[in-house]
């Protein structure tokens, strides 16, 4: 369980994220993933090897996390708990260069080893959970679609662009 | 990482009044206000095209969504324990969004046969049209609903308490069965609502409701709801090509994959009821979230009522018997006491001594309590279902369905006990 108030503070603080896995396919869900992001005033640098020199979503599309060329703040991960290993010990070992500070794994994507060694490095880390629906939780959005936040407040929420 | 900072969860009273619900970001109006509008305006063109291929969350057209209704389709899918919830104009429009979402023609599914006369004929008859294929079965041997399961089978329906009949069905038993053969559970929870039974936490996967009844509890409304678990995993099988495989009705997504533990709820709503349209007004929703406010008062003061009545009855003289879980009586009342610890509802059949004619005199004798077919409102409803709701069905179905010849129905409401007594009373001194 993570606390609203540690995935909010990620959200308002993360400003470029590299999404391992991004598909070029509209229909995926690493690309609706992407593109809500996009919107929401996200920079997302998509990393897939297969598609390396492409673009997705207006975004240069690079083959591994070392090639990219800018800083970003939070590694998304869209592959399976298995392959996150070695993915979250390269944002590690590039974690000091890059400025990143959060390892984010999809929904359904948990390696408790790897989440070990990043938080051992210093790194925030999310496992089994999507940044757009917590965004979308936490910032109002996600009962528009009768999804249950279990949010109650008497706050007069604030939507952010 | 160790949460340390989430509060418990909030109880259900609090979460009756707030969930889904908090002050309006335009104006801070603190009570939700009547979203009273067909469309929404797009930022832009790509704001549109997002919206359209539901990649990000917003408005577009009040079939679809609506702000007002999503207020009560959020508190619902918070009180049953559930992850996502789709309204719709009424229970019955709420189960046809489920079993097109769940099935396609030559599909089958076995439901209780102890229903709402409505969806014995809905299940029944017009289903059959559309290539659906009901099996009817005696829910009080949950070993029934496992012999009547085929390969084509996708489903199981019931109500964990049943209308007209009393019959209380063992939840736990039948979501076993469910899980083995890798289908839902579905669970009509209309008549306990989630205060006196939550299904979702015996095993239950999909729970519909008609809010007509007790949620909106007033008999100014009509609303139905479909709540999904989160836990049903549709991939476990190819039973569920709708939600694992791409659709067609929507450029080849794949529901399953793209919203997860949401990916039912979504299909029903972007495409079952967009393509068949039964949305639920706004009106009818704000009214309906106000009557959730108050449901554990009003369900409280129901079941005691109930219980009282129920009693009385028990004791009458032109009265042979009384259907009610919350009497030692019943046969189903170790059932009640485990799935509705609370109280056994306040609906119930009694069986008059004098029969048809019995029956057809009371509901014309009685002053306050009113003649009509309904349940769950704050008055007191009687009903004949032989010559009312039963009476398209034939005399085996009826009898099956609780709904003899003899059999009066009542929806105990939240007036004072001894007038609702006294006015029973009177009426059945003519029978």
């Amino acid at each position: 369980m993570y606390s609203d108030d540690l995935l909010t503070t990620i959200l308002k603080s993360v400003r470029t994220i590299a999404m391992v896995g991004a598909s070029p396919k509209w229909v995926r869900p690493s690309n609706f993933a992407m593109k809500y992001l996009q919107g929401k005033g996200y920079r997302v640098i998509p990393v897939n090897p297969g598609q390396a020199g492409s673009e997705i979503l207006g975004e240069t599309v690079y083959g591994s996390l070392g090639d990219i060329a800018d800083t970003f703040d939070m590694v998304d991960i869209f592959r399976n708990s298995e392959a996150a290993g070695p993915i979250v010990d390269e944002a590690i070992e590039l974690a000091q260069v890059k400025g990143i500070s959060v390892i984010w794994m999809q929904l359904g994507v948990i390696n408790e080893e790897a989440c070990k060694r990043a938080e051992a490095a210093g790194l925030m880390v999310i496992m089994d959970r999507c940044p757009k629906i917590e965004y979308a939780r936490l910032f109002s959005e996600l009962g528009w679609a009768g999804i249950n936040t279990g949010i109650i407040s008497s706050k007069r929420p604030k939507l952010r662009a | 990482m160790t949460d340390t900072k989430t509060p418990p969860e909030a109880g259900f009273e609090t979460r009756a009044i707030h969930a889904g619900a908090h002050p309006d970001p335009a104006t801070g109006a603190r009570n939700t206000p009547i979203y009273q509008t067909t469309s929404y305006v797009f930022d832009d063109a790509d704001h549109a095209a997002d919206l359209f291929n539901l990649q990000t969350f917003g408005f577009i057209y009040s079939r679809l969504t609506n702000p007002t209704v999503a207020v009560l389709e959020e508190r619902l899918a918070n009180l049953e324990g559930g992850r996502a919830a789709v309204c719709a104009a009424s229970g019955h429009a709420a189960q046809f969004l489920t079993f097109f979402t769940l099935l396609g023609p030559g599909d089958e599914f076995v439901a209780s046969r102890n229903l709402y006369g409505g969806s014995i004929t809905q299940f029944g008859i017009s289903f059959e049209k559309l290539g659906w294929k009901c099996h009817f079965v005696d829910p009080t041997d949950p070993e029934n609903f496992a012999a009547a399961i085929t390969p084509k089978t996708k489903a199981i329906f019931l109500e964990v308490l049943a209308n007209p009949g009393g019959i209380v069905v063992d939840l736990e038993a039948v979501a076993a069965i469910a899980k083995d053969a890798g289908i839902p559970l579905i669970v009509d929870n209309t008549m306990a609502t989630p205060y006196l039974c939550r299904p979702f936490e015996w095993g239950a996967d999909i729970i519909v409701h008609s809010t007509t009844k007790f949620l909106g509890g007033h008999g100014n409304s009509l609303g139905g709801a479909v709540i999904e678990s989160g836990k049903f995993d549709w991939a476990q099988n190819d039973k569920f090509p709708s939600m694992t495989e791409p659709e067609p009705a929507y450029h080849g997504l794949t529901f399953y994959e793209t919203f997860g533990n949401f990916g039912f709820t979504m299909k029903a709503r972007a495409v079952a009821l967009r393509d068949f349209g039964p949305a639920l007004s706004p009106t009818n929703a704000f009214n309906t979230i106000t009557g959730i406010e108050t449901l554990p008062l009003r369900m409280e003061r129901h079941v005691a009522n109930a219980q009282d009545v129920a009693t009385f009855l028990e004791g009458h003289p032109a009265v042979d018997w009384v259907s009610y879980a919350g009497l030692t009586s019943s046969p189903y009342h170790n059932l009640a006491k485990k799935y509705l610890p609370k109280g056994a509802g306040s609906v119930f059949t009694i069986g008059l001594k004098g029969g048809y004619e019995a029956g057809v005199k009371l509901v014309e004798g009685v002053e306050m309590i009113s003649h009509l077919a309904n349940i769950g409102d704050t008055r007191s409803l009687i009903l004949h279902p032989a010559s009312t709701t039963h009476r398209q069905l034939t005399e085996e179905q009826r009898l099956a369905a609780g709904a003899g010849p003899e059999v009066v129905r009542l929806s105990i409401g939240l007036e004072t006990a001894n007038d609702i007594k006294n006015d029973l009373d009177q009426g059945l001194c003519n029978t």
